[in-house]
């Protein structure tokens, strides 16, 4: 059961993690263009 | 027209939802839907996200190489992004699929790792893609890194077939063949059904994670035209 556990909670954290990361610098380069802009 | 739609917050926050809903679904399906297998462990239920992320690790790896052709034939700098964010994509669900076939190996085969065709194969193609970002890295011409990539990204892609159809060439008692033909799954129904749940679910969010990463490189490359065009 831990290895289920394991597997399947690697999985969905990596693609969490991943997935705030991307849209964290989304977020910065859209306020990068912003102040570019101005 | 279609960046637009893209683009749009509604069109991104619905993406999200539909995702998150059919990963809950997919948890469900292959947690409680799927019934036990004969003769297997629970850990066989690994499958169900095992075989899904496998799929769309050659999903990002056939983008790099569809996106690295069109980059050679029009020379647009679009398509170089298409490659970049598929590689990106394509390593971190070959290194899902490498992890989650490590551990399941670890209850079935007593341990982590066995160099055998399919094991060795994979992990020489995430090799040669972690190899397609260094060399990206590596050069500080735009139209040269993408011309060198496109070369590499095309060349790397034979890994993808060689990856999938090793057990066929080369056989290999230890893994095991999941989906043996479309008129031989190899599964009871239900278990068929949790796999297909699965794989639309990550379909979906592959989809989501794509958007995002292409956003960061279409945003980059505003950033520098904006730039160029300052100085």
């Amino acid at each position: 059961m831990s290895y289920l556990a394991g597997a399947y909670g690697i999985i969905w954290l990596a693609i969490f993690v991943y997935a705030f990361i991307i849209d964290r610098k989304v977020s910065r380069l859209e306020r990068e263009i912003e102040s570019l802009k101005k | 027209m279609i960046q637009e739609i893209l683009d749009k917050p509604g069109f991104r926050k619905g993406i999200v939802a539909l995702s998150a809903f059919l990963i809950l679904s997919a948890l469900y399906q292959s947690l409680i839907g799927a019934p036990d297998a004969q003769g297997e462990p629970v850990t066989y239920r690994i499958l169900y996200f095992h075989v899904p992320t496998a799929i769309m690790s050659y999903l990002g790896f056939f983008i790099t190489f569809v996106g690295s052709i069109l980059y050679l034939v029009r020379k647009d700098m679009r398509f170089d992004r298409w490659a970049t964010a598929g590689a990106e994509l394509g390593i971190l669900f070959c290194t899902l699929m490498l992890l989650t076939g490590m551990i399941w190996g670890k209850q079935r085969w007593g341990a982590w790792w066995l160099w055998e065709p399919r094991l060795t194969t994979s992990m020489v193609l995430l090799v040669i893609y972690i190899g397609y970002m260094a060399l990206r890295g590596m050069v500080e011409n735009e139209a040269t890194r993408a011309r060198y990539a496109a070369v590499y990204g095309i060349i790397g892609f034979v890994d993808v077939p060689i990856v999938h159809y090793a057990i066929k060439m080369w056989g290999s008692i230890m893994h095991p063949v999941v989906i043996k033909g479309p008129t031989n799954p190899g599964m009871t129904f239900e278990m068929l059904i949790a796999l297909r749940v699965s794989m639309f679910a990550f379909i979906v969010t592959f989809i989501m994670l794509y958007l995002l990463r292409l956003r960061v490189e279409t945003l980059d490359a505003q950033i520098r035209k904006i730039r160029s065009d300052n100085s």
